[in-house]
């Protein structure tokens, strides 16, 4: 059975082969299989019109916990692809730290069939660093590769050791797959709930310093070197780190880094009446902070949008601040914030936000897709650069709806996402 | 609101009291104002007014705090309200549940007025943006504790014949304190100058960002100020390593006879309570004839008669009258 799709007339947006025009793109047994302008319509295709609209690589978002196993009340896997292809998003990266953790071969093969199973966008297991989560000893990394992890980290954790730290960066070379870091020291941050500043110190909360979340980044910057593995920085928030990262790269250090849409667009004031929508680790920072993110994104220091999708539930959500766990949902409003407060503000345009949101991750993990070249995966993500919409969580996919963004205005969205060849979600 | 509860005018200081962050310099005085009557209904032989009288009141104690607990319960009953105390100890009513369902509670019970001491900070205001009753914050988290506040200033005033001017300094652990926070909001809002003292270990990092002065020693603060606030060091604050040792602290940062016997002048002792003798206060100033720690806890009855008379609706020119109508 052939399968053909043709993409007609769209804009289309694709940085790894600086490609930005209108064109057809025709996808065949779910792979590139042409792209040119006024390619006919074989027979048999399915004749998609995509004027006026951004046709893109699929979206890729390497920072996502899907909380399943053992957290299912809050996301399981076919919701959170469900809620991904409804975003724009063609594949995700799960992050290891659920319950169990996914430290063994045999977790890792279970969110490959779950993934499989949900039929929408393509699930990438990341496997923990060690056993457990538990910061002490590997776990087996090779056998989580050979069952297609894509990635390792302790997210959710830092990795407090630094000399288990280089142990994972010099083993992980083997395998080709970035060891992925959420930095954090956390002497500097346990029992604390939002930035260290004069907010934290007006609503009477224990706040984290930038230097807790700098002192890690700058420790993994300086393992990288050391053993020439590959360190990828999850949800850089501090004008520090992205300084730091950036002249890392300078030197040649085989780094990666994460700009997460919230850290991008909210400050710390967002928590303020104790707002626990706007808890989140790292915690939301300063103006300045923000301003250094974006031109870290900007610049490329910072390769990746990634939205660090951490559904909770609303009754935990629902509680006072201190007791209200980290994250916010993130998957179906990237787009939408992203176009309207980043690249309509002109920070970046929108070839940069799809390389930071396709191209960067594909390469920054080593995916498939990323681009639309002849032969590559037909995961495609259609945007409509002009349809106006309204944040309501209560229309959300994901099974939870804790958002700060309830009620924002926002122009961009997402209008058909495909992957494989296949139309898996249409607006 | 209740019924029983509406009131034509509006209220002079709104629903809730969460904090002294929010109330303005005049709302402050008013509520000082207002204690001056109750003050003397303390003094009585039938120390008991009217003026809430049919009102349910519940002192919901998260954290366990008898004296503020009984001053709000004294304060309650000496305008006549009827009083619930439940305490997270004593009681299966909040244990583990959550805040939501004890505010659902709560509003089902059609209480009158809440007061309530919680270990979180922003607790009080969680509580008052859910449910209709007014809601008094006893202290919450390390955020804030504004009767005590305001009880400070009443002390402060009464003794110095004013705010304005004076120089205050806070001693002590500003990190943990929520007396602290309530005490810069206030003090600053009527005019005194403000200082903390305290290891750069227990003072928040921006702390000078909220206008107060910062004295890395006790003795410069004690030649700077008018009047000492001196807070507890809860014990556990030198089991988690902010300070080295106990005796360490009453040696650099303790209030002493004799580091006060170098001040160029008098200075007015307050603390809130309760003390540790010997730590950040020794029994000389504690019981020495500048500290007027008992006098706040008397003011702390009036202060407390105070906010609960003006939330339930009272006017700030009549308490005077209330309390004749008693007819003492
Ligand atoms: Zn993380």
């Amino acid at each position: 059975m052939s399968a053909k799709a043709l993409l007609k007339s769209g804009r289309v947006v694709d940085p790894s082969q600086d490609l930005d025009e209108i064109l057809d793109l025709l996808l065949v047994d779910g792979i590139v299989a042409s792209i040119g302008k006024d390619i006919s319509a074989p027979e048999d295709a399915d004749v998609i019109d995509c004027s006026g609209l951004i046709v893109s690589p699929g979206l890729i978002d390497v920072h996502v916990h899907l909380r399943e196993p053992g957290e299912e009340h809050k996301e399981t896997i076919e919701t959170g692809v469900q809620a991904a292809v409804a975003g724009g998003y063609t594949a995700v990266c799960a992050m290891p730290n659920t319950d169990p953790p996914i430290d063994d071969p045999a977790a890792v093969g279970f969110i490959v069939a779950e993934g499989r199973k949900a039929q929408a966008a393509r699930v990438y297991p990341v496997g923990c660093i060690s056993v457990q989560r538990a910061g002490e000893n590997l776990a087996p990394i090779g056998e989580m590769v050979d069952a297609g992890a894509v990635a390792i980290t302790d997210d959710g954790n830092p990795v407090m050791n630094s000399g288990l730290m280089r142990l994972a960066l010099e083993y992980a070379q083997a395998f080709g797959i970035p060891v992925a870091d959420h930095p954090e020291d956390l002497g500097l941050s346990a029992g604390r709930h939002m930035n260290e500043s004069i907010v934290s110190t007006r609503l009477g909360l224990a706040g984290k310093p930038n230097a807790a979340e700098e002192v890690h980044i700058v420790r993994d910057l300086l393992l990288a070197e050391l053993t020439g593995g590959q360190i990828h920085l999850q949800h850089i928030s501090t004008e520090f780190g992205v300084d730091a990262i950036r002249q890392a790269k300078a030197r040649g250090v085989r780094v990666t880094a994460e700009a997460s849409p919230h850290h991008l667009v909210l400050t710390e004031e967002a928590v303020e009446g104790y707002r626990t929508e706007a808890k989140m680790n790292p915690p939301l920072r300063t103006a300045k902070d923000v301003a250094a993110v974006r031109a870290g994104l900007a610049d490329g220091s910072l390769d990746v949008i990634a939205t660090d999708h951490a559904p909770h539930h609303y009754d935990e959500k629902e509680s006072a601040f201190e007791d209200a766990p980290n994250g916010l949902v993130g998957l179906e409003t990237a787009i939408g914030i992203i176009m309207t407060d980043i690249v309509s503000e002109g920070v970046i345009d929108i070839a940069t936000m799809i390389d930071r949101m396709s191209c960067g991750p594909a390469r920054a993990f080593g995916l498939p897709g990323g681009t639309l070249s002849e032969g590559a995966v037909g995961d495609v993500t259609v945007i409509d650069p002009d349809l106006g919409w309204t944040v309501d969580p209560n229309a959300f996919r994901s099974k939870s709806q804790n958002t700060p963004f309830t009620g924002r205005e926002l122009k961009g969205a997402p209008n058909r996402t495909i992957v494989g060849g296949r139309t898996v979600w249409t607006r | 609101m209740t019924a029983a509860m509406a009131s034509s005018r509006v209220p002079a200081l709104g629903k809730d009291l969460v904090g002294l962050e929010f109330l303005s310099q005049e709302q402050i005085l008013m509520i000082l104002d207002t204690a001056e009557p109750f003050k003397e209904i303390s003094e009585r032989r039938i120390k008991k007014v009217p003026v809430l009288r049919g009102k349910t009141i519940v002192n919901l104690f998260f954290e366990a705090s008898t004296r503020t607990r009984v001053s709000f319960e004294f304060a309650e009953k000496r305008l006549s309200a009827d009083t619930v105390n439940i305490s997270a100890s004593g009681s299966s009513v909040i244990k583990g549940e959550t805040l939501v369902d004890t505010a659902r509670n709560l509003e089902a019970m059609r209480i009158d007025m809440v007061v309530m001491r919680h270990g979180s900070s922003g607790a009080a205001k969680f509580l008052a943006d859910r449910i209709p009753s007014n809601v008094i914050n006893a202290g919450d988290g390390r955020h804030e504790h504004p009767t005590q506040g305001l009880l400070d200033l009443l002390t402060i005033r009464d003794h110095c014949d004013r705010v304005q001017g004076l120089k205050v300094c806070l001693v002590g652990d500003i990190l943990h304190s929520r007396v602290a926070r309530s005490n810069i909001y206030g003090l600053l809002k009527l005019g005194a100058e403000v200082a903390v003292c305290a290891p750069k270990t227990l003072l928040p990092s921006a702390i000078g960002d909220l206008g107060v002065k910062v004295f890395r020693r006790i003795e410069e603060a004690i030649e700077w100020a008018d009047v000492l606030n001196i807070l507890r060091l809860q014990l556990e604050r030198m089991e988690e390593g902010y300070v080295p040792s106990l005796r360490e602290y009453n040696r650099i940062w303790g209030v002493t006879a004799r580091r006060l016997e170098l001040a160029p002048q008098d200075l007015l002792i307050l603390h809130p309570g309760p003390m540790n003798r010997g730590v950040e206060i020794d029994s000389d100033v504690a019981d020495g004839p500048h500290s007027v720690i008992l006098n706040q806890v008397t003011n702390g009855v009036a202060v407390r008669m105070a906010v609960l008379y003006l939330l339930a609706g009272g006017q700030p020119g009549s308490a005077e009258a209330a309390k004749k109508e008693a007819g003492a």
